[in-house]
């Protein structure tokens, strides 16, 4: 062998072995640093993680009024409970004879475990909230519209399985809280028996029952029921989120980006200097990859112009609001600690048992009918939420705040009324009682079908069909009634956890609390 | 067996129902149908055909000073038990609302939970309870009594030793 050939040879592995990290980098990356909008372009579509988003962004949708962030916050926040919650489950034990300890090496023994436990249920918190505030977003501002309508529905599915992860988590730290907020969930589900033994066919016909079965497991809270909980919280319901997630993203994409008025350019005037035409005329295709399918995709039939490069312009900004999630996160787990009470003891209910804040609100409508407040009306609410795109077909305040007849004086209007029609029913009930007090011997039946929680539904909707009329638009009437529920959902909410004592019982204040 | 050639098609005469369509149909509700019955086992298994749960029955000795209108309520157990000139009788403590343990209170029991109020036999005098608390069943064994939580009687049946 040539002695030369291999010197060579080996000079040309060395040389390779120096470039690995190089080439290593430049392979991973393969468009090289985003520093011009050809290289920006590919940064996004070149990469798995950052396709859902189109390469360029409207500078409507990047104005920070158009959505606040509170889309992204809530992700951020769902990836917080993902990371902490999967620490934790290094040493969490879904079994009732180990799980509340388990919780509890968590707080005081596991390191940064108390800090972990704490971040995960702030974040879980930080979750509900921004996912409302979220869909108040995409309501008022009526983003809701074709071609958004099936977004609306998934995002609906969302707030679902949101709600869900957060009740799930509730009982696993299998504490007294936990133990008989689960048992008063529980029998939510199995509610339905309110109506079916009301009208004497539950030997035939028991949803309810079955509802209660499949949560629990058993008849009672016990260890099948934690199992079941903790599958639904750590695999179930995140698999569920997740996929919905994807679709959610994916439609925003699909629909032609964020909602924005008619006129989102003619209002953006001043800040075209920052963009410039990519297409000088109109481009006659869709961006759809697959061209040759005829048709057209929901896409404007506009060039994107006002657009910016996603990168940096979207990226930053959410990364922004990415950090802006945790540091609440972090701060709220600095200062306060995740509740933890003695051990769960089936034998000695808590008194007041409650639920987290967010479900306080139906237990307010569930403590004057089991079934019309925590299953009828939910329901009609869902429904009546999913509704909303398919009655309101109206063009009129698309991607305004408060837009479309009535605007923002009717909103106020309707805070008013919302607040007040809550109130009102609230105090009477609170001040004189309901039908059992003032007539003892009425059947069950009415008591379901006639009760505080009904009337509120009632009053809302007498109101918003009276908005449909007055302003001639279904546009208006859902504007009514989201505004109203929302106002009744904070009402309710409120006296739930600052206005309830134990046996239910209203008090001005916890101070007030009878000593027992 | 032979085959009738029909009468000739155009392309843009084509037959009614086509029979790649009916193949393709025929085989995606084939799956489809696959995939129902597949889905009626998935979803029998959660429903547990045995309750972990453990049992209801338990033996009792009632304290020889338990007199009429006073109450019994053994340690662990969801029973409040009654002695009077008729008999002895069991009500369930397990609220009718949403499941919540009630507590002795004046002239009966009260929920902790949303408030609703019993009377001593079980009759609903206040608050959201659709149901009045149901009388369990029990049996006298020897000087002792045996109650079953799972079993309801109609309100009214006592028993004597």
């Amino acid at each position: 062998m040539n002695p030369a050939t291999t010197n060579t040879a080996m000079q040309e592995f060395w040389q390779n072995l120096r470039a690995a990290p190089r080439r290593i980098y430049e392979t991973a990356f393969r468009s090289g640093k985003p520093v011009t909008d050809r290289t920006r372009s590919s940064f996004v579509f070149g990469n798995l993680f950052l396709h859902l988003h189109s390469v360029r962004t409207h500078l409507w949708s990047l104005r920070w009024s158009t959505t606040m962030g509170l889309g992204i916050a809530s992700t951020a926040a769902f990836l917080i409970t993902l990371v902490t919650g999967i620490l934790l489950m290094f040493y969490y034990k879904p079994y009732p004879d180990v799980a509340y300890d388990s919780i509890k090496d968590i707080h005081f023994v596991v390191p940064t475990g108390r800090f972990m436990r704490n971040i995960h249920r702030w974040a879980a918190n930080v979750m509900v909230v921004t996912v409302i505030l979220h869909m108040a977003r995409a309501f008022y501002t009526a983003a809701y519209r074709r071609p958004r309508e099936f977004n609306w529905l998934i995002g609906l599915g969302l707030l679902i399985t949101t709600l869900g992860l957060s009740f799930t988590g509730y009982l696993l730290p299998w504490d007294q809280l936990a133990y008989w907020a689960i048992t008063i969930g529980a029998n939510i589900a199995q509610s339905p028996r309110e109506v079916t033994d009301a009208v004497g066919i539950t030997e035939y016909f028991d949803p309810g029952g079955l509802q209660r079965l499949l949560l629990l497991g058993s008849d009672e809270v016990g260890s099948e029921s934690l199992i079941r909980f903790y599958l639904l919280h750590v695999m179930i319901l995140p698999l569920v989120l997740a996929a919905l997630m994807g679709v959610h993203f994916w439609r925003i994409r699909k629909d032609g980006g964020l909602a924005k008025p008619e006129d989102a350019d003619a209002r953006l005037s001043g800040r075209e200097r920052d963009t410039y035409p990519v297409f000088t005329e109109q481009p006659a295709k869709t961006y759809q990859l697959a061209a040759i399918v005829r048709g057209k995709t929901e896409v404007v039939n506009r060039g994107p112009e006002n657009t910016v490069p996603s990168m940096p312009h979207l990226f930053y900004a959410e990364l922004a609001v990415l950090m802006l999630t945790m540091l609440v996160c972090l701060a709220l787990a600095l200062v306060s600690d995740a509740p933890l009470k003695d051990i769960a003891n089936p034998n000695i209910p808590e008194n007041p048992a409650k639920a987290p804040w967010y479900f306080l609100g139906l237990q307010e409508l569930v403590s004057f009918s089991a079934f019309m407040g925590g299953i009828g009306i939910p329901t009609i609410v869902i429904i009546g939420l999913g509704l909303i795109p398919y009655l309101d077909r109206e063009r009129t305040g698309t991607g305004v705040w408060f837009g479309g007849p009535g605007g923002w004086k009717l909103v106020r209007q309707a805070v008013a009324y919302g607040l007040g029609a809550c109130l009102a029913v609230e105090a009477l009930v609170i001040r004189f009682g309901w039908l059992r007090e003032w007539f003892p011997n009425v059947p069950q039946l009415i008591v379901t079908l006639i009760n505080p929680a009904t009337l509120i539904t009632l009053l809302y909707g007498a109101y918003s069909v009276w908005l449909v009329k007055r302003y001639q638009s279904a546009r208006a009437g859902a504007l009514g009634l989201f505004t109203c529920f929302l106002c009744g959902f904070l009402v309710l909410t409120i006296i739930g956890t600052w206005f309830r004592g134990p046996n239910w019982v209203f008090y001005w204040s916890p101070s007030d609390w009878p000593r027992h | 067996m032979t085959l009738h050639p029909g009468p000739t098609r155009s392309r843009l005469d084509p037959e009614p129902v086509p029979r790649r369509d009916m193949l393709g149909l025929a085989s995606l509700w084939s799956t489809a149908l696959a995939m129902l019955f597949g889905m009626f086992g998935i979803a029998r298994l959660p429903k547990a055909a045995v309750l972990s749960s453990p049992s209801k029955k338990f033996r009792v000795t009632l304290p020889e000073t338990l007199g009429p209108g006073e109450v019994f309520m053994p340690a662990g157990r969801k029973v409040a038990l009654f002695r009077d000139a008729e008999g002895v009788y069991a009500v369930s403590t397990v609220c009718t609302h949403l499941g919540c343990l009630v507590k002795q209170a004046e002239g009966g029991f009260e929920c902790p939970c949303h408030g609703s109020k019993f009377s001593a036999d079980g009759t609903v005098t206040k608050g959201p309870a659709p149901q009045p608390l149901p009388w369990l069943k029990v049996t006298a064994a020897g000087g002792a009594f045996t109650v079953d939580e799972g079993e309801m009687v109609p309100p009214g049946t006592k028993v004597n030793a």
